[in-house]
């Protein structure tokens, strides 16, 4: 019987080789793999639709701000988390959000829910000055949102970038009529990449987010993509006990 | 003096010599330390007996552990252990111990709760939670307001009505507050006078001479004011038409406004802008019937409810 010490691996690089590439294969495999391969992680809820020209490009602002870097995007299955933010996300919530905002740093709260549960002037407000609004907060001011032009110009290649990954944006006609049925005809259109600069203008003013129709500010898109947030799925319509199943 | 520990020999080392004079020392873990490690092992079998744990093809091992929950039927199911099931359960449970407080509130009139101690006090706790969790990002901590933002809602003055149904409905639906901007059907000049007019109403500093001219512009067809503010300008609450009389500002901040010419400016402001905000997001899909019930009384009692 050959012994085995220590030793053997230190002092012979060959084996030492052999041995740590088992190591890592056998972790990479238990840890990635199933994420391949098992079924129903991703929840089949309906609702849950790819971002707006307007939310996108204020998600690329909420990236650029580095607000991932205090808020958390996930509302974990816990009883305090599900009191205070509300529903658990789902996975099936984040599926076109590349990469994700999940997170795990929460200096400020978790964002995950926020879309509706203020005004867009509170949001204004609270962007450009945090603490006229909330006297014990820590954020700092964000005031260039308001006045800094939204650069749209490359919309088109940011979406194509997304398409390029699988997330459902149209580029052609047969495209865009697979997401008429999925999302209906007004989100089809918007979700069409040869329309995005009109349609995303269009949102800014249906909407007017910022407070401020003169022009498309950066602060427009980010209280935009703010505003959507964990609002596409309808919980009132899936029972619990369903959610429990993909786990 | 202090005692010296010296070890009767140097630590051992691996035996091997590199480069002729390199050295390894051997120390080995404690054995304390070394067992610790041993138990964390075992706990790791035993969890993933207890627990799911190892994926296997396209599903994983569930664990022995389970969870009984109450499904949407009314039914019992039971699922293996995750943290969803767990929940559930947990809020199921919580909900079972809360149910008899909101069963009553439920059942109560708005005249019953507030008569009733008990009740009260249960609605000044979880009131006051879902107050600060739902409310104080704008009405503030206690409901004090923001001047120019957000009403206040600890006084007696209410821009919709402070009747427990007319905050259930503030609550419920949400509130869009409107005022048309005035900088193109009126002209500077005019825009003064009322100013100095609205001013007078609540006793603040004016010019009396302008005060009067703007008094015959608000009950115009040309000014107009009264068409929402009422010939009394103490508003009308079905359309959230501020009571100009009651030295409470919510859009103008005049108090905040340190003489003359800057209350004026406050004023013309909001006459010239008009409001095309005050949105008060609905709360209808939030919160349920009974939470709604528990905030409206907390907020009726925050202040002077109606």
């Amino acid at each position: 019987m050959i012994k085995f010490k220590h030793e053997s691996l230190e002092t012979n690089t060959g084996l030492l080789l052999v041995a740590t590439m088992l190591a890592i294969s056998v972790a990479g495999m238990v840890e990635i793999a199933p994420l391949f391969l098992i079924k129903d992680t991703v929840e089949d809820v309906p609702g849950v639709r790819p971002y707006t020209p307007l939310e996108q490009l204020g998600r690329d602002i909420y990236i650029r701000e580095g607000c991932y870097t205090c808020h958390s995007q996930m509302i974990r299955p816990f009883r305090d988390e599900q009191l205070r933010y509300g529903h658990y996300s789902l996975a099936a919530e984040s599926k076109y959000d590349h990469p994700f905002q999940w997170g795990s740093k929460r200096t400020g709260p978790d964002l995950a829910r926020v879309g509706g549960k203020y005004s867009n002037e509170w949001h204004v407000q609270h962007l450009i000055a945090p603490r006229s609004v909330v006297p014990e907060s820590v954020m700092p001011n964000y005031p260039w949102l308001m006045e800094n032009r939204l650069d749209y110009a490359d919309i088109g290649a940011r979406m194509r970038a997304l398409r390029a990954v699988g997330v459902p944006y149209s580029l052609n006609q047969a495209e865009y009529e697979r997401n008429v049925k999925q999302f209906g005809a007004e989100m089809a259109a918007q979700l069409h990449i040869p329309n995005a600069r009109e349609s995303l203008i269009a949102q800014v003013k249906a909407n007017n987010y910022d407070g401020d129709p003169s022009f498309v500010s950066e602060m427009d898109a980010l209280v935009a993509y703010l505003q959507v947030l964990g609002t596409m799925v309808d919980f009132s319509k899936i029972k619990p006990e369903e959610l429990v199943k993909y786990r | 003096m202090a005692e010296q520990h010296v070890k009767p020999q140097g630590p051992q080392t691996t035996g091997h010599v590199w480069d002729g004079d390199l050295q390894e020392y051997n120390n080995p873990l404690p054995q304390w330390w070394l067992y610790g490690f041993y138990v964390t092992i075992l706990f790791a079998l035993v969890y993933w007996i207890v627990y799911p744990a190892w994926p296997l093809g396209e599903g994983f091992t569930t664990g022995l552990n389970s969870i009984t929950y109450v499904n949407s039927e009314g039914k019992e199911e039971t699922w293996h252990w995750n943290t969803r099931a767990k929940l559930l359960k947990e809020t199921q449970a919580a909900a079972a111990q809360q149910k008899p407080w909101f069963d009553r509130i439920a059942q109560a009139s708005y005249q019953q709760i507030v008569q009733d101690p008990e009740l009260m006090g249960f609605v000044n706790s979880a009131g006051r939670a879902l107050f600060n969790d739902n409310c104080a990002g704008c009405h503030q901590i206690g409901g004090a307001g923001k001047i120019g933002h957000y009403p206040n809602l600890a006084d007696d003055n209410w821009i919709y009505g402070g009747s427990f149904e007319k905050i259930r409905e503030t609550i419920v639906n949400g509130r869009q507050g409107y005022m048309p901007p005035f900088a193109e059907a009126l002209s500077r000049d005019q825009v003064e006078a009322l100013a100095h007019y609205v001013l007078s109403l609540s006793g603040e500093p004016h010019d009396a001479r302008l005060a009067a001219e703007g008094d015959k512009l608000f009950h115009s067809h040309t000014g107009a004011c009264y068409y929402c503010h009422g010939s009394d300008a103490k508003g009308r609450q079905d359309i959230g038409a501020a009571n100009l009389t009651d030295r409470i500002w919510v859009w103008a901040n005049v108090p905040g406004a340190r003489d003359m010419p800057a209350k004026v400016a406050a004023v013309r402001q909001v006459i010239l802008g008009g409001l095309n905000r005050g949105i008060m997001p609905a709360w209808g899909g939030r919160l349920n019937e009974e939470q709604i019930k528990v905030l409206t009384v907390y907020v009726h009692q925050l202040g002077g409810g109606q």
